[in-house]
């Protein structure tokens, strides 16, 4: 089997709270190869955040260790976490998080002005990605003037314009009705099937479905593992 | 990297433009204040080196000594210790660039059935090129006429309106205490000098016929002042060394004694009223630029605002990839931006205002390409400083929790 795009060994972090040290994660190992597609469930204060939190080089863990791309980043510094978020990772939020006042395609190709690519070479990539999810004809349009379900599409684009490795979606569907998730997942399904690796955080069971393979967390630990073929065939 | 961070930048101060106007407010009339100030003190010390130029420069004067008969003392420029011969020997020194005996006094001047008392002054023909003094109308005299002691004069314009009235005054003959003296030019008018006489009230007549037809000698040769202009302001001091010891040396002093003559700074006076000017001028700027510092702070204050209303925005950006950096240079960027932005309106309004006083008042104004350089200078460098702090605050977020915010 090929290296995982993931490794987590042994990772722990708490919080410092007026009530003393909270443990929001009680260390959890986890391995994640190219194109996996997970989903990450859970109730809310089971640590699947602060999880995806340093999944996203974010934040640091206060213990253990987490492999990216064969790279330990647990005690990287702010500057080079930055730089794994731009070339390494890519971010779909819950509530899509594009800038208000830029068109698509300047949103899209935000990244690349972090990464130093100069504009023609941006534009252009910016601009296949608007087509890669259907809303190339909106590349001068601002955020506001299209629905949620395609403002979730561009923030998918963005996230995929720097080729990363993995991409993390936090909640992807969290902010839209059943028909435009449906279509969020197909765009998730053929992405995975294209080879991209897919991790994602849902609480709704239809939503991680659609994954190949369900972690539960409950309490800062890792509770369950399973491939959805086999849950599936245990409901059947 | 800063190319699209200037679009962007520009981006933002679009977004809210009423804001962006009354922060660049500050700016504008800080920048404006600054310009009519230093235009209005450079102005000031414009006036003054010009009145310090008609009067002539490193000019300086040795008088002859007093003397005391009987226990009267006679003042300054009473005895007979300067002589023609002291003044030719001066002009041999090095760094004298004129040098003309003079000896002057007041005088009634008579023409038709007009008098007037005006300034009479005895020199030779160095002393116009010291004092920088042209003719208007006519010719000057020379070397020849100081040697034959004709009887012609130059008058300065004052005397030439109150003797001659609208007539032209050259080829006239005008009499200075029953003497008839031939105007011969008339002199550029100088106006006043730093103490408020009026130059132009002058007449200049031959060294030698003033000392035997107007104000009498002691004896042939000696003289009461002499003038002399050094080459450069710099040797000034120097050339008034030598001239004191040369002097000294001629009247054969000995170590000890006290010279039998005086020395006098002409130009020490106007210096002094330059640099009253020049403090001036730095004092205005200084105070001007208070209003500068009032335009930083209000930058800071919007850009703190701005930092925190765009809080999710600056999480966003950590998310997919800014540094620290890109982050503290895009707010920096703003900062600066609106900075230049106020500076270049305030200039143009400083520049507007100057130019309205100078043609509603009257008042001199010199606008320098050097004070637009330094109100640059200062701009960026305020828009740099009081942008630093916001800036600096919205790198250093930490990115989850911007990315939380509401």
């Amino acid at each position: 089997m090929s290296e995982p795009v993931i490794r987590v060994v042994g990772l722990r972090k708490s919080y410092a709270t007026a009530a003393g040290e909270f443990p929001a994660l009680k260390g959890v190992d986890l391995a994640v190869r190219p194109g996996e597609y997970i989903a990450i469930m859970g109730p809310s204060g089971s640590g699947k955040s602060t999880f995806m939190n340093l999944l996203g080089c974010l934040d640091t863990p206060s213990a253990g260790d987490y492999f990216l791309a064969g790279e330990n980043v647990a005690h990287l510094s702010p500057d080079a976490l930055a730089r794994l978020r731009n070339r390494t990772l890519g971010f779909v939020f819950q509530g899509f998080n594009l800038l208000p006042r830029m068109s698509l395609q300047d949103n899209v190709a935000l990244p690349l002005v972090y990464a130093g690519v100069d504009k023609d070479t941006r534009r252009a990539a910016a601009q296949r990605m608007l087509e890669k999810v259907g809303l190339g004809r909106y590349a001068e349009s601002l955020p506001s003037r299209i629905s949620g379900g395609q403002q979730q599409r561009v923030a998918i684009a963005r996230a995929l314009v720097n080729k990363p490795q993995l991409i993390l979606a936090d909640e992807p569907t969290g902010n839209l009705d059943s028909h435009t998730s449906e279509e969020i997942m197909a765009l998730f399904g053929e992405l995975n099937a294209e080879g991209i690796t897919i991790v994602l955080v849902t609480h709704e069971a239809d939503v991680a479905a659609h994954a190949k393979r369900q972690v539960r967390f409950l309490d800062g630990e890792i509770v369950s593992d399973r491939l959805t073929a086999e849950i599936v065939e245990q409901h059947a | 990297m800063i190319r699209p961070m200037l679009g962007e930048a520009w981006l933002a101060m679009g977004a809210n433009r009423l804001r962006t106007a009354l922060t660049m407010l500050g700016m504008v009339i800080g920048v404006g204040a600054v310009v009519i100030m230093m235009a209005i003190g450079q102005g000031a010390q414009y006036a003054v080196q010009q009145t310090i130029s008609t009067m002539g420069s490193n000019l300086f004067i040795v008088l002859a000594g007093s003397f005391t008969t009987a226990g009267v003392r006679s003042g300054s420029a009473g005895g007979p210790t300067l002589t023609v011969a002291d003044a030719e020997a001066i002009a041999e020194l090095e760094g004298v660039v004129n040098v003309a005996p003079t000896h002057q006094g007041r005088r009634q001047l008579l023409y038709g059935s007009q008098n007037w008392n005006a300034n009479v002054i005895g020199t030779t023909p160095p002393y116009l090129d010291a004092r920088a003094w042209t003719i208007a109308n006519g010719a000057a005299f020379g070397d020849s006429d100081v040697r034959s002691a004709t009887r012609v004069a130059l008058i300065g314009k004052t005397t030439a309106q109150n003797l001659f009235g609208d007539e032209n005054p050259v080829g006239k003959t005008m009499r200075i205490q029953q003497n008839p003296f031939l105007v011969i030019g008339v002199l550029a008018s100088k106006g006043q000098n730093l103490d408020g006489n009026d130059q132009d009230d002058t007449v200049i007549i031959p060294l030698t016929t003033a000392q035997r037809k107007v104000f009498g000698t002691p004896f042939l040769g000696a003289v009461r002042m002499i003038m002399v202009q050094a080459d450069s302001a710099e040797n000034m001091q120097r050339v008034m060394d030598n001239v004191e010891s040369l002097l000294r040396q001629r009247h054969r002093l000995r170590e000890g004694m006290p010279n039998d003559f005086f020395m006098r700074n002409l130009s020490a006076a106007a210096e002094s009223e330059a640099e009253t000017t020049r403090t001036m001028s730095i004092l205005l700027g200084a105070i001007a630029s208070i209003s500068l510092l009032v335009g930083g702070i209000g930058i800071m204050n919007i850009m703190l605002v701005s930092v925190t209303e765009r809080t999710r925005e600056i999480g966003i950006r950590m998310a997919i990839g800014a540094r620290q950096r890109d982050i503290l240079t895009q707010f920096l960027l703003e900062a600066v931006m609106i900075s230049f932005a106020g500076c270049l309106l305030g200039l143009l309004l400083g520049l507007i205002i100057a130019l309205a006083i100078n043609a509603i008042t009257g008042m001199v104004i010199v606008i320098s390409g050097g004070a637009a350089l330094v109100a640059f200078a200062v701009a960026a460098t305020v828009g740099i400083f009081f942008g630093w702090y916001p800036a600096q605050k919205a790198a250093r977020l930490d990115p989850i929790e911007a990315l939380r915010y509401q």
